[in-house]
């Protein structure tokens, strides 16, 4: 069983609602639901202002209808499920801790901002700053995965401290920036300066990079803990081939004006 | 201002008004136009005050809530603000908290710990008119600054061709200019290490700084000299040099001799009072430094106390935050023309850090050692040492000796070994809070108004439940008023008060504006006209009377 909430009424400025989690919603009969607060603007509505609700408050959420401009959707969530049919708002996923949100559109900027653990997967695209530390946060996601299936735009992953983030189309500049440790796998390229300023972690692209010259080359390798990591990534939709799985990677090591302990790893043949 | 005929009858409160020789007396406050009055009708409101304790509202004597370095510090630290915001009511508008709150946040929030005035204590004059333009949205205190003329080269230069009328004429042109409440000295002569000698700083006050001919002990002696003959309400606000550096003592103690009995103000002594090696482990010195305090009436100070938590280092001292830097912090450097440098550094101050937790204790000992609350005054030198929300944590661990010893329990008991603070037993009276926290500082700045509760005072006034939790009881007082006009009733907002700008006009040769002129011309990035503060920027003001004048001089509503 779930509950359903479709947008019904397309809102002219984005909304707030750190209210569409499992957590906020579950135990709430169906006007409960509807009198739960957001922000439209600076003003407060209801969530029956713009969606029609079907059935009681569950653990499992299903939202319909583009809400590109519907921010926070699954916020602070620790458990459960939200289901996005369409496309998802700025801040989805903000600070959870567990539990999954799936969105089969696109997602906009700030995927999974301060994460801890769960996961997010995007059939789409996403924008800018997924899975990134707010500005002058000195750590970003601290667990989780972060899987998208479409390309995603510059910062990916910015001082993210640990968890997973994979994207299986390109990604846009300064993928890894600032990383502490973790891991992120770009499939279809990635643009000028990956990792800047990386402490520790491991970036991973299919495709040839443009590096700083921060970066030196150490050695090529058939990583054994990519196997698994590919695997995983298989079971989750992603198309994985068997050159990727068990080819050569040549290793990268930098950033050289931090401690020179992370690595990129671009794929190199079979 | 409370419109003419609001009267307020304080009923039955125990009043601490130290200026006055009241101490804990339960009698009436009557608050007439604004000010306290000895007579009001009888439709004046009553506040019932039985059990509660009545003060005059507080008065910080040194801390940093206005102009470009604070701003610095809240773009530097977005995190900060994210994390506590701050809500508008029916009455107040809303802001940002963090170590340095938006503008109305700071009024505000001075507010709710009681205080009613604050004095910014580090403006170059290219940054006044930013900082009174601020000023003009920081909500409810009354406030004022000290103008930074410490390594102004203009005032150099005149002290090296050795020509002490114009210097003083130069020091009250400027302070009239800028429109300050006092002359803020920043670890003198060091810019000119800072900036010609790439990165160096003043170790020696005795070393001569190059092309002065004069060392950074003698500047700082011709401006306490020159404050003083000025008759400026305030002495000059000297952060000393070495600030931060093990075996300072000595810098300090020579700064407070340089005086020569003339009066002077240390700032934020407890970063000063550090014995021991340089480049070793800090050690106490605060004994040496309050033994010399305690001798000499012409030294006034407020201690700049650490409390653990977050931070930021915010200075005109740009080498010192040169130093402190380290991998991975933000910070920002920056030099202002011909007049001053400036240093924000955001900072956290640990309780398992043996330098931290000896610059806490260093703190309290300063205040326990010193004999006279009237010339040992209270500030974290906010947000240096601490944001000023810790003030009512900082004065229950003055009141407080159980407190006390059970935080020293809980903190790097390597400094503690080191310390005298364990030997202290001494517990501040709700009366010395009242000097240390209002009468003195009020005082030390020549408010006559201020400070106290007596017939003709400013009607601010701030009532306190009387609570043996001390922290808890400064936390959050029960009403607020200022300038008559109750502005916190039952802990909550009821009104709004933009508050008065307080400044200085010293009497001057206006002369010398002629020879400053040309120097400026030659080396200024603006125009010299663009440069004095002009009357168009003042708000509700209020000129601060100079020393012995007698009559007071009144601003404009």
């Amino acid at each position: 069983m779930h509950t359903e909430l479709e947008l019904t009424t397309a809102p002219e400025v984005p909304i707030e609602a750190e209210c569409l989690s499992p957590a906020k919603i579950k135990g709430l009969s169906q006007s409960g639901i509807e009198h739960l607060v957001m922000m439209h603007g600076n003003r407060k509505v209801r969530v029956g202002d713009f969606f029609r609700v079907t059935g009681n408050g569950q653990s499992s959420l299903r939202l319909e209808g583009d809400l590109s401009r519907v921010k926070y959707i699954g916020a602070g969530m620790k458990e459960g499920e939200v289901r996005v049919n369409g496309s998802a708002g700025m801040h989805l996923g903000a600070g959870m801790s567990g539990g999954v949100i799936r969105v089969s559109g696109d997602a906009s900027d700030w995927v999974g901002p301060e994460m801890s653990g769960g996961r997010i997967e995007v059939m789409g695209d996403a924008g800018h700053m997924v899975g990134s530390a707010y500005r002058g946060q000195r750590v970003g996601i601290m667990g989780g995965e972060i899987l998208i299936h479409g390309n995603v735009k510059n910062e990916l992953g910015s001082a993210m401290r640990r968890g997973l983030i994979a994207v299986g189309g390109q990604a846009g500049d300064f993928v890894g920036v600032n990383m502490r440790a973790g891991t992120i796998v770009v499939m279809g390229g990635m643009g000028i300066r990956a990792g800047a300023g990386m402490v520790r972690g491991s970036i991973i692209s299919f495709e040839p990079v443009e590096l700083l010259p921060t970066f030196t080359y150490s050695c090529w390798l058939r990583p054994t803990f990519l196997r698994f990591y590919l695997c995983h990534l298989g079971q989750s939709g992603f198309e994985i081939d068997d050159d990727h799985m068990g080819g050569r990677y040549r290793r990268y090591c930098g950033d050289s004006v931090e401690e020179n302990r992370g690595e990129i790893l671009v794929f190199d043949s079979r | 201002m409370a419109e003419n005929g609001t009267e307020l009858r304080i009923k039955g409160g125990k009043v601490y008004d130290p200026a006055n020789g009241i101490d804990g007396e339960v009698r009436d406050v009557l608050v007439r136009d604004g000010r306290i009055v000895d007579k009001v009708s009888g439709k004046a409101r009553t506040f019932d005050a039985h059990g509660m304790v009545v003060m005059p509202g507080g008065v910080d004597i040194h801390c940093h809530i206005a102009g470009p370095k604070v701003n610095l510090s809240r773009k530097l630290q977005p995190e900060d603000h994210r994390l506590d915001v701050h809500p508008a009511t029916d009455v107040t508008r809303s802001g940002v908290g963090g170590v340095t709150p938006s503008t109305f946040a700071t009024g505000y929030r001075y507010a709710t710990l009681g205080y009613t005035a604050a004095f910014d204590a580090a403006v170059p004059p290219l940054a006044a008119r930013h900082v009174i333009e601020e000023f003009h949205d920081t909500p409810v205190i009354d406030k004022g600054f000290y103008v930074l003329l410490g390594n102004n080269m203009f005032l150099y230069d005149l002290l090296k061709q050795g020509r002490k009328q114009d210097f003083k004429d130069a020091i009250a042109w400027w302070v009239t200019a800028a429109r300050a409440a006092g002359v803020k000295l920043v670890n003198a002569g060091s810019d000119e290490f800072w900036k010609g000698r790439r990165n160096e700083n003043v170790t020696d006050v005795n070393e001569e700084i190059d092309p002065f001919d004069l060392t950074p002990l003698q500047a700082t002696a011709a401006f306490i000299e020159a404050v003083d003959e000025l008759n400026l309400p305030h002495p000059t606000h000297i952060h000393c040099n070495n600030l931060g550096h093990s075996g300072n003592v000595q810098t300090t103690l020579d700064t407070m001799k340089s005086a020569e009995g003339h009066r002077a103000h240390i700032a934020h002594i407890q970063f000063h009072s550090y014995a021991g090696e340089p480049g070793k482990r800090v050690q106490t010195g605060s004994e040496a430094i309050i033994d010399y305090i305690n001798n000499n009436e012409n030294i006034t100070t407020d201690i700049g106390m650490v409390m653990f938590g977050k931070a930021t280092a915010m200075t005109a001292d740009a080498p010192l935050t040169w130093m402190l830097r380290f991998k991975d912090t933000k910070w920002v450097n920056a030099d202002t023309e011909c007049e001053s440098g400036c240093g924000v550094m955001p900072f956290e101050y640990q309780d398992t850090n043996y330098t931290h937790t000896m610059q806490w204790a260093i703190g309290l000992e300063l205040f326990l050692l010193s004999q006279d609350p009237w010339r040992v005054m209270f500030s974290t030198d906010h947000p240096n040492g601490a944001s000023f929300r810790t003030y009512p944590r900082l004065i229950r661990l003055l009141m407080d000796r159980g407190f006390r010893s059970e935080m020293m329990g809980r903190v790097n008991q390597k400094a503690i070994k080191n310390c005298l603070l364990p030997q202290l037993d001494r517990e501040y009276t709700l009366s010395e809070i009242a000097i240390i926290t209002r009468a003195a500082p009020a005082r030390a700045l020549g408010l006559v108004n201020k400070g106290h509760l007596g017939v003709g005072a400013d009607a601010d006034i701030t009532i306190y439940t009387d609570d043996e939790n001390r922290e808890r009881m400064f936390n959050a007082p029960r009403y607020v008023i200022k300038a008559g006009k109750p502005i916190i009733e039952d802990h909550e907002f009821v009104d709004d008060h933009i508050g008065r700008f307080l400044h200085t006009e010293p009497e001057h040769d206006p002369a010398i504006e002629d020879q400053i002129r040309p120097f400026f011309e030659d080396y200024y990035s603006i125009q010299f006209n663009n440069y004095r503060v002009d009357a168009s920027y003042l708000h509700d003001h209020e000129v601060i009377p100079l020393r012995n004048s007698g009559n007071k001089k009144k601003g404009n509503k």
